[in-house]
C-alpha cells in the first residue's frame, strides 16, 4: 500500500512538519492579533494527529469516507471560527495549503533519491490537501451564509412592528423594500395581532416604503383582503405623491381600499369609525 | 337564537359534510324565518378551495333567503390561504368574533333589511 509511506513520514516527522506548518503560518498570517500564536499551534497539531490516523486508513485520498470523519469535522469547526474572528476565504483556505510546502519536504527526505516514488507521493498528498482545502473553503462558505441568513431573518422581526394606537386600532409601520418573504411575515403579524388585540381597524403605513411597483402593490391588497376576511378594516396611510403617482400609471386598481395621505389622517378616519371623538 | 341563527364549524370540513350544511341551512332559514345568519368559522384550521367556495357559497345562500348572513371568526391562517386561493369572497360581510357579529347583525337587520354593507 503505497499510503503507507504518507502515514509513515507524518507518523516520523509530524513534529518537524508541524513546526514548519506552524512557523510558515504565523509568519504568512496577516490577520494577526485575530487569532493567538496558541490557538494556531493547537489547531495545527490537531490536525496533523488527525490526518495521521486518518492516513493510516486504506482510502486515503477520499475525503468523504466515515475515516474521514473526524477530520472533516475538524475543519469544519475551524471555518467557523475563522468566520467569527473574520479572516477571508483566502486566509482560511490557506490553512490547508501553507501545509503542503513542509508536508514535501518530509516527503522528499523520505523519499531519497527514488524520483518516480517522491512524484507518486507528492501527488496523492497534492491530491489530498486539495480536497480538504476545498472542504474547508466549502464550510467557510457555509458558515458565512448561515451568518447571512440569521441576520436576514433579525431583520424580518425588527422591521414589522405592530403598535397599538387606540382601543381597537393597530397600525403597522413598514419600513424597506417589500417582498414577498416579508410581506409574508408582515402579513401574519399583523393577522395575529388583530386576534389578539380583537382591533377592528388597522392602518398600513408604507411611508418608509422607497417604492411601490405592481408586486409590492399586489401584497398590499393580499393582506386587505386578508384583514377584510378576518373581520377588520384596512386602510393605507403614508402615500406619498410620487408612489401615487406610480400606482395610477401602473393601472393597479386600489378600489375598495381605503388610503389616505398620512398616519394623522389615517387615525383620524379609523377614530370616527369607531365612533371616538377626541376634544382639543 | 330568536330570529338569529348560529351556525359553527367545529371540525374539518369534508366535501360532503359542507353540502349537507348547506343543504341544512336553506331549509332551517326558510322553516325558522331567521333573518339574520352567522357563520363561526373560529375553529376551522385548514382550508381548501372547495371548502372556500362553500363557504361563500353558503353566504350567498343565506342573503338570498332574505337573512342577513355574517362569516365570523376567520383564522388568520385561513384568512391568507383564502386570499392566496384568490378567494376574496366579495360580497360577504365578516366579523373578527360572535359578539362583533352579533352587532353588526343587529345594525343591519334594523336598518330594515336594506343590504347597508359598505364594504
Amino acid at each position: 500500500m503505497a499510503d503507507a509511506t504518507m502515514s509513515n513520514v507524518l507518523k516520523k516527522s509530524g513534529k518537524e512538519i508541524h513546526a514548519n506548518w506552524a512557523r510558515d503560518l504565523a509568519s504568512n498570517q496577516t490577520g494577526k492579533g485575530r487569532i493567538s500564536a496558541t490557538e494556531l499551534d493547537q489547531q495545527t497539531a490537531e490536525f496533523i494527529k488527525l490526518l495521521t490516523v486518518a492516513s493510516e486508513s486504506a482510502s486515503a485520498s477520499d475525503i468523504s469516507t466515515p475515516e474521514f470523519k473526524p477530520i472533516r469535522d475538524f475543519l469544519e469547526g475551524v471555518s467557523r471560527s475563522r468566520v467569527a474572528q473574520g479572516f477571508s476565504s483566502d486566509e482560511t483556505a490557506m490553512f490547508i495549503f501553507s501545509l503542503k510546502k513542509p508536508f514535501f519536504a518530509a516527503l522528499r527526505t523520505d523519499a531519497g533519491k527514488d524520483a518516480d516514488a517522491l512524484a507518486d507521493q507528492v501527488w496523492r498528498a497534492t491530491e489530498l490537501l486539495d480536497a480538504l482545502g476545498l472542504h474547508t473553503v466549502k464550510s467557510y462558505q457555509k458558515s458565512r451564509e448561515e451568518v447571512i441568513n440569521r441576520q436576514q431573518r433579525e431583520m424580518l422581526e425588527l422591521s414589522s412592528p405592530v403598535v397599538k394606537l387606540w382601543e381597537g386600532i393597530i397600525a403597522l409601520p413598514m419600513i424597506g423594500t417589500l417582498d414577498s418573504a416579508r410581506t409574508q411575515v408582515v402579513m401574519e403579524n399583523l393577522l395575529q395581532k388583530v386576534v389578539e388585540t380583537g382591533a377592528q381597524i388597522a392602518i398600513l403605513d408604507i411611508t418608509g416604503v422607497p417604492t411601490v411597483d405592481t408586486l409590492v402593490a399586489q401584497h398590499l391588497l393580499k393582506t386587505v383582503t386578508a384583514l377584510r376576511l378576518m373581520g377588520a378594516e384596512c386602510i393605507i396611510s403614508g402615500v406619498r405623491p410620487q408612489i401615487a403617482q406610480t400606482i395610477v400609471h401602473l393601472g393597479v386598481d386600489l378600489q375598495g381600499v381605503t388610503t389616505k395621505a398620512n398616519l394623522a389622517d389615517a387615525l383620524a378616519l379609523a377614530l370616527k369609525r369607531t365612533g371616538t371623538s377626541l376634544k382639543q | 337564537m330568536g330570529e338569529f341563527l348560529l351556525v359553527t364549524i367545529q371540525i374539518d370540513m369534508h366535501d360532503q359534510m359542507a353540502l349537507k350544511l348547506q343543504d341544512d341551512l336553506s331549509n332551517a332559514i326558510i322553516k325558522n324565518a331567521t333573518r339574520g345568519v352567522l357563520i363561526d368559522i373560529s375553529t376551522l384550521e385548514m382550508v381548501d378551495s372547495f371548502i372556500g367556495r362553500m363557504v361563500a357559497d353558503i353566504s350567498s345562500i343565506g342573503k338570498i333567503l332574505g337573512a342577513e348572513t355574517i362569516l365570523v371568526g376567520m383564522q388568520p391562517a385561513v384568512a391568507i390561504t383564502l386570499v392566496e386561493l384568490g378567494l376574496s369572497l366579495p360580497g360577504v360581510a365578516t366579523a373578527l368574533n360572535v359578539e362583533r357579529g352579533m352587532v353588526l347583525l343587529r345594525r343591519k337587520i334594523d336598518a330594515d333589511g336594506t343590504d347597508v354593507s359598505e364594504r
